[in-house]
């Protein structure tokens, strides 16, 4: 009767089939995960420890900001070669933002769109801004049948201009959505994005309904003559790539006490900017005595922003 | 002019508190939400404010009356330019005159699309330095906005609301100035219509024919 003879690989000596196949998945299983954590170490160079580790806004401490506030603007000088100062501006106690523009006065020359594009650190080969202005047919609200794209002498007959930003609604569709709580409203009423917590889904992109929010598809290319460095961490800080920003009524100047660029670049005064809670503002009057109106208003998003035909 | 200045002292406090308990009772202008930041906040504006200053609002102004180019230079190339009374101390007014065309002498270009205003409605026919109203009392040129507020009562009640007009600077008063425009920033008083502009900045999306033409 031939004896069995118990099988052994060459180099293991004399370990079973069993613990062989063990040692073989493991190595595969080490080496798998090595190659699906790879990308990691690639990370680094693009994204510091300490921005891995960042916590939420919300969450951070004054110290905690004055920490990453130096880094960013160490990471500003060395990509764009501008000195920048960011700040963190909290809302003022007692306000709440309205602003409201005037349609028969606007009349689409734009410049508030450029005031935005540079006022905010936008990207220049884009052109890209937060506010759209749409060349409207008379007799309708439709922001469909606008053109933002016009390039002619304005205003042309039987046109009207509609400006369309973000109205900082009070019931932001695009803040519920937020699966990580990257972006909320302030008690000012301004919905601000926390550019190193987006996770860039856009989700808040295809839930505002009023086409108020960018992506960026790249990281913005700016000369570095032509960066704001007055800079705010909720608002103006140049943006990563692959995060959504948004108009935040220029926070950076408005909690100062200072009209955002657009209202000031405006050439025809088509625009009122002012504390809603204060019953002796300008935006106050204008509520009170012309016939405002928002855009998408069976919506229930509430815009702060509003307009009007005088 | 928007009348910012308070009362102070008791008056103040009082209408502080008549102020509060009216918003609070008011039905806001925008829909009000859930959290009630009426009356809530409008008592810490009141303690935010009560103890600060305003800051101005400077409204610009023309220095006073223009001067007329005459179309000559001097020995040092400059424009030479003469005051409105260097001729009409010595010129009868016309009051039939509507346009430049019309003059012999200066103001031929003068390109005038105002309604059926005359000259002599705006201009003082006794001091040509100085502007008349229309009941017939004079008027300086610094002060030229009264003049265009007699007709223009919309605008001019709009503008002292803040609600026409640019301005820059500070909406909140008591951190810092304001600077606003008069009418004639704007408003060529003689063809006052808001001139048609080009618009310079245009958007590069990414899904639109015009913009990357050239540049792939």
């Amino acid at each position: 009767m031939a004896e069995s003879k118990t099988i052994s690989l060459p180099v293991l000596g004399d370990v079973s089939r069993r613990t062989a196949l063990k040692a073989v998945g493991a190595t595969l299983g080490a080496a798998a995960f090595a190659k699906a954590i790879s990308p990691l170490s690639q990370l680094k160079d693009r994204v510091s420890m300490q921005e891995f580790l960042q916590k939420h806004y919300k969450e951070l401490t004054h110290e905690d900001k004055t920490a990453i506030f130096a880094r960013l603007e160490a990471e500003t000088k060395q990509q764009y070669g501008a000195d920048v100062t960011i700040q963190d501006h909290p809302p003022i106690p007692g306000v709440r933002f309205g602003y409201a523009i005037n349609l028969s006065v606007c009349n689409g020359n734009g410049k508030c769109v450029e005031a935005c594009h540079k006022e905010n650190n936008h990207d220049r080969a884009t052109n890209q801004s937060y506010i759209r202005v749409f060349e409207m047919p008379r007799g309708t609200m439709d922001m469909e049948q606008g053109n933002s794209t016009y390039d002619h002498a304005v205003p042309a007959e039987d046109k009207f201009y509609l400006p369309v930003q973000c109205f900082q609604c009070e019931n932001p569709p695009c803040v519920s959505v937020c699966p990580v709580e990257a972006t909320w409203q302030e008690s000012d009423g301004i919905v601000v994005v926390d550019y190193n917590w987006c996770i860039g889904c856009r989700y808040c992109q295809a839930a505002c309904p009023y086409h108020a929010r960018r992506f960026n598809w790249k990281q913005a290319e700016i000369p570095a003559e032509e960066v704001n460095p007055n800079q705010g961490y909720l608002s103006n800080r140049i943006r990563p790539q692959g995060t959504t920003e948004k108009c935040h009524f220029c926070l950076h100047r408005t909690r100062e006490g200072r009209m955002p660029a657009c209202l000031e670049a405006c050439p025809t005064g088509a625009r009122i900017f002012g504390n809603m809670l204060d019953p002796e503002s300008e935006i106050r009057w204008v509520l009170k005595n012309k016939r405002v109106f928002v855009l998408k208003e069976e919506l229930g998003t509430k815009p702060t922003l509003f307009y009007f035909f005088d | 002019m928007r009348k910012r200045n308070r009362p102070s002292g008791l008056i103040h406090r009082a209408m502080r508190l008549a102020a509060i308990v009216g918003l609070s009772s008011l039905p806001l202008m925008y829909a009000c939400s859930d959290r009630d930041y009426a009356t809530q906040s409008t008592l810490t504006t009141a303690a935010h404010t009560e103890h600060r200053e305003l800051f101005p609002v400077h409204i610009n102004r023309p220095a006073g009356p223009p001067r007329i180019d005459t179309g000559m230079l001097d020995d040092f190339g400059r424009p030479v330019t003469v005051s409105c009374m260097s001729c009409h101390t010595t010129q009868a007014p016309n009051f039939a005159t509507r346009s430049g065309d019309e003059l012999l002498h200066f103001h031929q270009g003068l390109h005038f699309a105002h309604g059926g205003l005359s000259c002599l409605s705006c201009h003082n026919p006794e001091n040509y330095n100085t502007l008349r109203l229309a009941d017939g009392s004079t008027l300086e040129y610094p002060n030229v906005m009264n003049l265009c507020a007699q007709c223009h009562t919309k605008q001019a009640n709009d503008y002292a609301h803040g609600a026409h007009g640019g301005m820059n600077g500070y909406w909140d008063l008591s951190r810092g100035p304001r600077t606003r425009l008069n009418c004639i920033d704007c408003h060529d008083p003689h063809a006052p219509a808001f001139p048609h502009m080009r618009p310079t900045f245009k958007p590069r999306d990414r899904f639109l024919a015009p913009p990357h033409r050239g540049e792939h």
